[in-house]
């Protein structure tokens, strides 16, 4: 087995990164604050860079860590889907954004290519709202299936009653 | 009866609206049929429910159903400034606050710029208090897996253990479980006088209840038969579904993000990270998993020993030393989106931060909760075995259901 703590060499570099999604995509935006560093990807580009990034030899992603749902508010009117990608072999992290609209938010399910996406994109679809076309099963996970409501909305505000018990304690 | 009362009013319906099936019953053949086990079973580990098909004692479909721990921590963070979010962090795995807490700290601390100015004391302290209650988080894992296979003895030898730590870690800060002990820039407090000897006067006692523990249950021949060859998750299918931490190394990659990320000052400790290699049956099954948990805790005492050694050497108690001294006034990090992971004794911890740079309160605070991620994997390994042998796996994958529900 390799020993993962010594090996820098084979790292793969932001720019050869952004190279291999610009074949795909023209209209990316790059992120360095963040940090790993970000990709800001269209939400039509979004199926078909996972699925290169996770098959090309040189990056890799055989990880996906974390899908992070975001509401940027009601001024912004933006909402946010940010993939974390690790590669494994090559210790490697990318993140990625896609930026989507506030009403209707709907974008490509990736749980086709990692299957962890399953469980995540339904907490995403269950605190935002936001629709993942083509998972396999797109129902609420944390919160009962009779909830009403997105709860880390910006905007949210519950109701008042739950089975005739107040909400508010 | 008065009409504001908080009254819980029942409905029939009420479970099933809240919670509904997946599965359907009309499609059904024949032999075949719907067990509901949990959420208020024992052997799945807090609550976590289980919709199981089930042909005769075949499993032929698991559905998992969570939620019934959520307490909304995600929501809580995006309401309290960073500092007052740890006690929420310590409430998510709540038999490892300490790991948490060093996670959430870490993520905090590098967003901010002040993680390489630490003392190293307190870096020390740290690994210690992680390693003391990674310890107390397998002898969870491997005495109630002991309880669920039919063996209850080795639960009442590791409680009696585990107790030991929580009154050391009590000791440091007050609190047996839910800690609030690291926070972002220190500690709370520098450990009690006399913690070293106490600490070492320790692990001299663990290291014979270690080896009578592998005695009596890692090899005993009733729990190999239970667990070995049961439940093999293969090395692509756990990185596929993002299996982190034992049950990723009891496939056989060696992988710790101790080693990997070399996060705080284990660069500077000598341990190794143990891996499933299928000595009782296959590399990924139940038994690699939990054999891998005993090896890791064998590690973490080798660490404790080090990090006393450095406590009591290099790195001194003096009256100087203050462990709040780099703790900041106002915490404010620059706008900007951050990911930290750290290695949680069940896997990989992550915390995923967006600041906005105007407030003290995180704008977005999602915790990647490990067991989240490990549970989402046994509807995959489970299809095809006997009912006795998922509890096995649900075992094995030793879930805090404070954690995946958050």
């Amino acid at each position: 087995m390799n020993d993962f703590s010594k090996k820098e060499s084979n790292m793969l570099d932001f720019q050869q990164l952004i190279e291999i999604v610009k074949a795909l995509s023209n209209d990316l935006r790059i992120d360095e604050k963040t940090s790993p560093k970000a990709i800001i990807v269209p939400a039509s580009a979004l199926n078909k860079i996972c699925q290169e990034l996770y098959q090309n030899p040189s990056t890799y992603f055989d990880m996906l860590s974390c899908l992070t749902g975001i509401d940027n508010g009601v001024e912004v009117n933006t909402m946010e889907v940010v993939y974390n990608l690790y590669s494994i072999p090559f210790n490697h992290h990318v993140m990625l954004k896609v930026i989507l609209l506030r009403e209707n938010p709907e974008i490509d399910s990736i749980s086709e290519i990692w299957r962890t996406a399953n469980w995540h994109e339904r907490e995403a679809f269950d605190m935002y709202g936001i629709k993942f076309i083509g998972h396999p099963d797109l129902r609420r996970i944390l919160l009962p299936a009779d909830w009403v409501g997105h709860p880390l909305k910006k905007d949210y505000v519950h109701e008042e009653y739950y089975r005739d018990v107040k909400v508010e304690y | 009866m008065p009409t504001d009362s908080i009254q819980y009013k029942f409905k029939a319906n009420n479970l099933v609206d809240s919670e509904p099936n997946k599965l359907r019953e009309d499609g059904l053949r024949a032999e075949e049929m719907i067990i509901n086990l949990g959420p208020q079973h024992p052997s799945t580990h807090g609550v976590l429910r289980l919709e199981v098909l089930m042909d005769g004692e075949i499993i032929k479909e698991v559905v998992p159903h969570l939620g019934y721990l959520h307490r909304c921590f995600e929501k809580h963070a995006e309401s309290v400034p960073y500092n007052q979010v740890i006690p929420y962090v310590d409430r998510m795995d709540y038999v490892a606050s300490m790991n948490s807490e060093h996670a959430y700290a870490m993520g905090v601390e590098r967003m901010l710029g002040i993680a390489d100015q630490l003392p190293k004391r307190v870096e020390y302290i740290r690994v210690l208090v992680a390693e003391l209650n990674r310890i107390a988080s397998h002898f969870i894992a491997i005495g109630t897996y002991g309880m669920d296979i039919g063996a209850f003895t080795p639960f009442f030898w590791v409680m009696r253990d585990r107790e030991h730590i929580l009154r050391l870690l009590e000791w440091t800060c007050g609190a047996r479980l839910l800690y609030n002990y690291i926070w972002i820039g220190g500690l709370y407090y520098d450990i009690p006088v006399g913690f070293e000897d106490r600490c070492e006067e320790f692990i001299k006692y663990i290291k014979p209840k270690l080896s009578e523990l592998e005695t009596v249950l890692i090899e005993n021949e009733i729990f190999v038969q239970r667990t070995a060859n049961v439940g093999v998750l293969p090395l692509d299918l756990a990185i596929n579904y993002g299996v982190t931490g034992p049950m990723l190394r009891g496939s056989g990659l060696r992988f710790d993000l101790r080693k990997v990320d070399g996060y705080s000052v284990y660069p500077e400790l000598d341990f190794n990270i143990p891996i499933g290699e299928g000595i009782k049956g296959t590399v990924g099954d139940c038994w690699d998993r939990v054999w891998v948990r005993m090896q890791e805790i064998h590690e973490s005492t080798k660490i404790i020993e080090q990090c006393l050694e450095k406590l009591q050497k290099e790195h001194k108690r003096t009256k100087e030393f203050d462990p709040q001294a780099l703790v900041p006034k106002k915490i404010r990090p620059q706008a900007q989106d951050f990911y930290v992971r750290a290695e949680n004794p069940k896997g990989e911890l992550g915390f995923f931060f967006r600041a906005d740079g105007k407030s003290d309160i995180p704008f977005r605070c999602k915790a990647r909760a490990c067991s989240f991620s490990n549970l989402s994997v046994l509807p995959e390994i489970s299809r095809g075995v006997l009912v006795a042998d998922l509890i096995a796996i649900i075992g094995s994958i030793d879930v805090v259901m404070g954690e995946v529900d958050r």
